[in-house]
């Protein structure tokens, strides 16, 4: 029998790099983050987890170690947030571009400055171009799953790419929920050891490695990692669907709907402000108004095919994005419109921006963005809840 | 020379783990790259920063290094190196060999932060500085650990001032400073002291440092033949000392009974050939307060 307990996100992410028993741990303190990695220590303090744990002096320096200990076939984690996450944004492509099987934690946080401690998705769309694979998790639970899956995802061979596990800052990190945590011997079956790939440094197979290759070579490299991400669709749907036969619990797809096959007006999220989202549908939809809600798990690779074949049956649909790509519109709508249009569908589409800094998007929000949808009026870039005039 | 000489040429391992790159006739980086190779062995895992020795040796799909061997982010030798040590230990290999190889401005300047993370952790790795005074492998820019005086393209000899204005960082005083096992300053000059510090280096339990002055033909503008002839006449002129930190004490290792013409010995490198006799005063007065501190508080 697995345990149940009463786990911040934090500390969900702590009990899933746990029971994935990886070799390094290499981390800086953030907030909102910093309890994920003082779990993990009390972890390896009290002898409950064998692992090496370097405090490293910078966020830098925490992927640059994890980069020596992944090249070497360790099982590496680690964990960050915001000018963190920006602080280690040259090391990224580093270790995307090496094919390391890095898993990593992003508690997702605003951008200074201003100087702002609470969550936005600012910081990892900051580095949607790294390589990394991007998943978005909901709730707590999802955030102990995912670094179990992660692990099994970011090792697979046909994979070796590093994952980034994004977890809203304090509104999951900070937030306590019922918790189902594994067996480590069931997580042992389903997670075996890493299998380090032909291409790292060991003893056996000396070799040169995070090496240059000139203007002959180098695009061929880049297309041969940019391909590969694509496998993750599948792979990440088996691992899933064995995760269910192990833990009887999974996620579905990339591309996870909720009462979206019937709906005429849709709202796309990303993480947990998708919870709030399904408890105005369940509302709306008592009051006999058609609508939905499709919540992208993962942004890289963008799961294109699978969207747009689950909302272009509605007849508005609207992008949640809780950052700004500044001089344009929201990230995730820029993909949205690219995925419609390469797709052939079109419908009407709007983009809400909200939740910067913290700020909150209340269920009065979201019923606002579905009554927008609906009337098909107004601006094409919106903001919710901004809380001030400009 | 003081009790370093368990290794000689003779003694040294023929086998080459580091060819077939293409660095500069007569590169002094190499040179010590090459021969502490020979001391540490194949079994080293090797970092090196971008750089000089990291752009001439891992060229696509010609690999200079027989070692397990990676380049690391600029900033990061330090931290990727304690990175491998860290995941080979957790695999199970017992006492593995990490080793970071970069120049003056990856340690001193962009790397210095991850350097001395590293340090304060203690683990074992050892830190090789091949230091030949500016950023070569951009063009010979000025580093922190340029010497005042020194022209380089970012430094030049101006009309109104003549090359650089700063004295050279001390990073082996820096590194000391950390309570760090073992560090020693060495030149390619004088390889027997060099390769004898790099087994002391490969002994310690915790983590070392050996900062090796390494002439630089095309930066500095001498012969390739020179190269390490410069290296012995600076050590000879003052200028540079060989020295070592060890259970918190600084020693030197060789003490000239005078020391050579600094003039001549700077003349025989174009950057520093536009420089007057005021500034060459300078120059000895900043190597004689030096030398009065070192005979002072250092054991010899």
């Amino acid at each position: 029998m697995s345990d149940f307990a009463f786990l911040s996100g934090n500390e969900a992410i702590a009990y899933g790099v746990k029971l994935s028993r990886p070799h390094v741990i290499a981390a800086y303190p953030i907030t909102p983050q910093t309890k994920a990695v003082e779990k993990l220590s009390s972890f390896v303090q009290d002898g409950e987890l064998d692992c090496k744990y370097m405090h490293v002096e910078s966020e830098h320096s925490a992927m640059a170690c994890s980069i020596g200990s992944s090249s070497v076939g360790a099982r590496t984690f680690t964990a960050t947030s915001s000018q963190g996450l920006l602080y280690m944004s040259e090391c990224l492509p580093y270790a995307s571009g090496a094919r390391l099987p890095i898993v990593m934690m992003n508690a997702n946080r605003s951008i200074a400055t201003p100087w702002n401690i609470y969550g936005d998705q600012m910081d990892s769309m900051h580095v949607i171009n790294s390589g990394w694979i991007q998943l978005y998790v909901e709730d707590a639970q999802e955030a102990l799953d995912m670094v179990i899956q992660s692990f099994k995802l970011a090792e697979n061979h046909n994979i070796l790419t590093p994952v980034m596990i994004n977890v809203d800052g304090f509104v999951l990190t900070h937030t306590y929920e019922k918790v189902e945590i594994p067996l480590q011997e069931e997580v042992d079956n389903f997670l075996p050891e890493i299998q380090a790939s032909p291409h790292l440094m060991s003893d056996d197979n000396k070799t040169s490695m995070c090496i240059s290759a000139g203007n002959q070579h180098y695009m061929g490299f880049k297309v041969k990692q940019h391909r590969d991400m694509f496998k993750v669709f599948d792979e990440l749907k088996q691992i899933d669907n064995d995760f269910h036969k192990a833990f009887g619990r999974n996620y579905g797809s990339a591309v996870e709907g909720y009462q979206f096959e019937d709906a005429e007006a849709l709202l796309i999220t990303t993480g947990s402000v998708t919870g709030t989202v399904r408890v105005v549908v369940d509302e709306m939809r008592a009051e006999g108004k058609k609508v939905g809600v499709v919540k992208l798990r993962l942004l890289r690779p963008f799961p294109a095919g699978d969207l747009v074949s689950k909302i272009s049956g509605a007849k508005a649909v609207g992008v949640l994005d809780k950052n700004i790509s500044f001089g344009y519109e929201g990230t995730v709508f820029t993909n949205v419109n690219s995925a419609l249009f390469q797709k052939g569908a079109s419908l009407k589409t709007i983009n809400f921006i909200g939740g910067l800094g913290g700020k909150d998007i209340t269920k009065g929000n979201i019923r606002q963005m579905f009554q927008t949808l609906q009337s098909g009026e107004g601006e094409t870039v919106q903001y919710s809840n901004m809380g001030c005039t400009l | 020379m003081s009790t370093n000489t368990k290794l000689n040429a003779r003694k040294l391992d023929s086998t080459e783990n580091f060819y077939g790159h293409k660095a500069c006739g007569g590169c002094g980086e190499s040179l010590a790259l090459r021969l502490a190779l020979k001391v540490l062995g194949d079994e080293a895992y090797l970092s090196l920063p971008a750089g000089c020795m990291a752009a001439v040796s891992f060229i696509y799909p010609n690999m200079a290094f027989k070692n397990n061997a990676i380049i690391t982010p600029f900033a990061s030798t330090a931290a990727v190196t304690t990175g491998i040590a860290a995941g080979l230990e957790a695999l199970g290999k017992k006492k593995p060999l990490s080793v970071g190889f970069a120049g003056d401005g990856g340690t001193a300047d962009i790397g210095i932060q991850s350097l001395s993370g590293a340090i304060d952790r203690g683990e074992k790795f050892i830190y090789i500085c091949t230091d030949n005074e500016a950023y070569m492998n951009t063009g010979i820019q000025k580093s922190g650990l340029t010497p005042f005086g020194a022209a380089t393209t970012t430094t030049p000899s101006g009309k109104v001032i003549h090359g650089n204005i700063n004295e050279k960082k001390n990073m082996f005083e820096i590194v000391a400073a950390h309570g760090i096992e073992y560090a020693a300053t060495a030149s390619v000059g004088y390889l027997e002291d060099f390769i004898n510090k790099v087994q002391k280096a490969k002994d310690c339990a915790g983590p070392s440092y050996i900062h090796v002055y390494s002439p630089c033909p095309t930066g500095w503008g001498h012969g390739s033949e020179i190269t390490v002839d410069l290296g012995k006449e600076v050590v000879d002129t003052g200028l540079w000392y060989l020295a070592e930190f060890e259970k918190g004490e600084f020693s030197l290792n060789l003490k000239p009974k005078d020391f050579k013409p600094v003039k001549d010995h700077l003349m025989r490198q174009n950057r520093f050939r536009h420089i007057n006799d005021e500034e060459i005063k300078m120059i000895e007065t900043t190597r004689d307060a030096k030398w009065a501190k070192m005979l002072k508080n250092w054991n010899i």
